[in-house]
């Protein structure tokens, strides 16, 4: 403590100037970058070397076959055979490129398809003014697309004589337009009726909230395919005797009650994330139950779960596929009946259906879940800092 | 002012017409409601006996004692078509349904796991593959997927003369994939019970070094003595049982014929296309699980415990992964009951699963649409419950407690 500066060895101050320490190494640029990401390590070497691995047995065969030994034009099975053409063929979308019509709109009459592309429109505006979050009007939007859309569909698909639109018959309908068509009416139906039975679920009436659990517990706890075969069976069973219900109606029954289950769990996530003051600041304005729900609760819940929304319209719209089980005509199963044409009787032409109908669920599916990313950062972003 | 005696507050409530009074009115509400539910469920039964009286269509449940009459490609008890009753054929579509859940959830827990794991590495390119994995199997629907594995892979593979040939004498053909088949002998329970046992005495090690510790501070070896014990107990008593010269198990291998293979076990190609369906399918949904489960765990998580000194190991396993499980359990848990669940698609390629026997063949067959989906909604309904209420139970148990 009391020692001078004297006392005190100096040996740990340094006498000599220091060598000049090497340069730093690079932090920024494309080399640098591959340093930190690829090679930092032995093992992260070695992963890079196996991410190369995979990339090496998976992309030459797959651009082969999708472009380089593709087969783009042609009318019938001999452009795409090897035996006939001499050279190995990958792909052969001379067969897709043939097929288009019969995989958008299945046996629907050439000279009514017209009215299938109007529906294909009306569809786009709908759902383009209720994805837009900026959209003018969108309540008339919502009511378009709840209402009119709906009506206005099927006058023009199913027919109507005194509008001069013939009719034509649901069996008739296929491909995507019947995949659309599916996918729509599950939305369209489920939304509505999903609201509903979340606000029941979250009622205060013991005997509302156990019907509506019920009902959403059944329809989570079964597959798909079991509601399915039961519209299918059941549906005509549980009506009266005199009244038939149409082959592509009972499907869509099912698979409105199934997805209205799932949607009432989403939009319930809204509700609950809703603080109780909004309620109680409702009510002590004088709103009645249902002006609170309509006017301040479930505009701020259901723009909380569009992106749960939207990524349950995806789950749906794969799930459409499971129709074709039931004899449904959807786009899977144009796909399955066009694969077996002997006129296309070539050994790539299955692969080629498949991996068109993947391409056309994978463009959509994936479009719909960068918006559903696009709308949540948005929301988030009055969260960000 | 506000204070002033004069504004008492009225000693009792005014009376309202019973028209305004809420509790009426809620009443009211359920009555309704549960009149038109029963109204609607009494119409649709009653609608039912009628259209089944006019088909002639049987009632009840008397045509499970029934022979079935149809034969089953894939069937793990015994099923014959001329003996084997309509009973014994949801026993074996339950059992079908049941194998396939079992197996693709292990494979695509580890396939799952993997990837969520590999899409989170700091190697940029190993995790831009595992993303596009997930997006690209996300994005394609299951039975375009199941229908690709069986029609166009499974179907366009060579016949059994030229068989391929996978390393550790497994071959792969039309007819399926044909593996090693292990055929135990009598006395090979013994094995089960050697690995009961060691099950049995690792958690009675674990407990007791967990109170030694508790005690005196001192840490125990816990997961090499496990390990020693789970597994070096069956393999112990196969060593003694060989050398007994009473072989537990043997391996029958399968042969490449002229014609044909001969022994192993023939997994049918509907089997292995379910699996590699679901397996492949799920993954993708669980890596995801499990790369939200991991980020959910702060940083500041892994700063602290090594701030305290902690090892990347303990790390990992004392902080980050109990955390990270909290969040991965309920989620992945759905994801089991949706493969359980999507193992139903097998309708589309012809595996016998429950669906496919029951409400395929059997309805058909006899009928009788409303015993026949009742009793298969039932058995999965029963599955998503039990495993709702099992899930209730493990989240109350981990659920964070806060003061």
């Amino acid at each position: 403590m009391s020692a001078g500066p004297q006392a005190l060895s100096l040996s740990f101050i340094r006498r000599e100037t220091v060598p000049a320490a090497p340069p730093p190494v690079l932090v920024s640029g494309p080399l640098a970058w591959a340093r930190a990401n690829l090679f930092s390590g032995p093992g992260n070497t070695l992963l890079t070397l196996l991410a190369l691995a995979i990339l090496a047995l998976a992309v030459p065969p797959l651009a082969r076959f999708l472009v380089i030994d593709a087969v783009f034009t042609g009318a019938n099975r001999d452009a795409c055979r090897p035996d006939v053409v001499g050279h190995p063929v990958g792909a052969c979308w001379a067969f897709v490129a043939q097929k288009i019509n019969y995989f958008v709109y299945g046996s629907y009459p050439i000279e009514e398809r017209w009215r299938a592309n109007v529906f294909f429109g009306l569809a786009a505006v709908g759902i383009g003014w209720l994805l837009w979050l900026d959209a003018p009007r969108r309540g008339l939007g919502a009511l378009y697309v709840f209402v009119i859309f709906p009506l206005a569909g099927y006058a023009l698909l199913a027919g109507v004589p005194a509008l001069g639109l013939a009719k034509v018959p649901t069996a008739l309908w296929g491909g995507m337009l019947v995949t659309l068509v599916v996918s729509l009416v599950g939305i369209v139906a489920s939304l509505p009726l999903g609201i509903l039975l979340a606000l029941g679920r979250r009622s205060q009436l013991p005997l509302v909230r156990l019907v509506c659990v019920i009902f959403i517990e059944f329809w989570r706890g079964v597959p798909l395919i079991t509601v399915l075969f039961m519209a299918n069976v059941m549906l005509p069973l549980f009506l009266p005797g005199d009244v038939t219900v149409d082959r592509l109606m009972r499907p869509l029954v099912g698979i409105a009650l199934f997805s209205a289950a799932y949607m009432a769990e989403i939009v319930r996530g809204g509700l609950q994330a809703i603080p109780r003051g909004q309620t109680e600041g409702a009510a002590s304005l004088g709103l009645s139950y249902w002006q609170s729900m309509r006017l301040v609760v479930l505009p701020q819940a259901l723009r909380i779960v569009i992106p749960g929304i939207v990524n349950s319209f995806i789950a749906l719209f794969k799930d459409t596929t499971l129709v074709s089980i039931v004899g449904i005509f959807d786009f899977i199963r144009t796909i399955e009946s066009a694969r077996v044409d002997p006129n296309w009787a070539a050994p790539t032409v299955v692969t080629t259906g498949y991996a068109f109908a993947a391409l056309f669920y994978f463009v959509f599916c994936f479009g719909m879940s960068r918006y559903a990313l696009y709308v949540e950062r948005r929301l988030a972003a009055g969260q960000r800092r | 002012m506000s204070n002033s005696p004069s504004v008492a507050p009225p000693s009792r409530p005014p009376r309202v017409s019973p028209l305004y009074d809420p509790r009426v009115r809620g009443w009211a509400y359920q009555i309704l409601l549960v009149l038109a539910v029963g109204l609607l469920v009494w119409a649709a039964i009653d609608n039912a006996a009628e259209n089944l009286r006019n088909a002639r269509i049987a009632s009840g449940f008397g045509f499970l004692s029934n022979t079935a009459g149809f034969d089953v490609s894939q069937s793990l008890v015994p099923f014959a078509a001329a003996s084997s009753t309509y009973g014994q054929a949801f026993v074996v579509g339950l059992l079908n349904t049941l194998i396939v859940a079992a197996i693709g959830i292990v494979l695509a827990t580890l396939l799952g796991f993997l990837i969520g794991v590999a899409r989170l590495s700091p190697n940029w390119m190993l995790a831009k593959l595992a993303g596009v994995y997930v997006e690209v199997i996300r994005n394609i629907p299951l039975l375009l997927q199941l229908l690709f594995w069986y029609v166009a892979v499974l179907s366009a593979l060579p016949g059994a003369r030229e068989s391929l040939s996978l390393p550790g004498s497994v071959f792969l053909n039309q007819r399926g994939l044909y593996v090693p088949k292990p055929i135990l002998a009598a006395d090979a329970w013994a094995i089960p019970l050697a690995l009961g046992l060691g099950l049995a005495a690792a958690i009675a090690y674990r407990v007791r070094a967990r109170h030694r510790q508790a005690r005196t501070g001192r840490q125990a070896p816990v997961g090499l003595v496990g390990l020693a014990l789970v597994l070096g107990l069956p393999l112990a008593t196969w060593g003694v049982l060989a050398l007994v010269g009473a072989d537990p198990v043997t391996v029958e291998v399968p042969v490449k014929g002229t014609f044909n293979l001969r022994g192993g076990l023939q997994l049918y190609p509907e089997f292995v296309a379910l699996v590699l369906g679901l397996t492949l399918y799920t993954a993708a949904f669980i890596a995801e699980v499990v790369r939200a489960g991991i980020q959910a765990v702060s940083r500041g998580q892994t700063e602290a415990a090594r701030a305290l000194g902690l090892q990347p190991g303990p790390t990992l396993r004392l902080v980050v992964i109990p955390q990270a499980m909290r969040v991965i359990v309920p989620p992945l848990t759905s994801q089991y009951l949706n493969l359980t669940k999507n193992s139903s698609l097998a309708v589309a390629i012809g595996y016998p699963d429950l669906v496919q026997v029951f409400m395929g063949t059997v309805l058909n067959q006899t009928g009788q649409a409303v015993e026949v989906v009742a009793i298969t909604m039932a058995v999965y309904l029963s599955i998503s419950l039990v495993t709702a209420l099992v899930m209730n139970v493990y989240n109350r148990r981990v659920a964070l407690v806060e003061r």
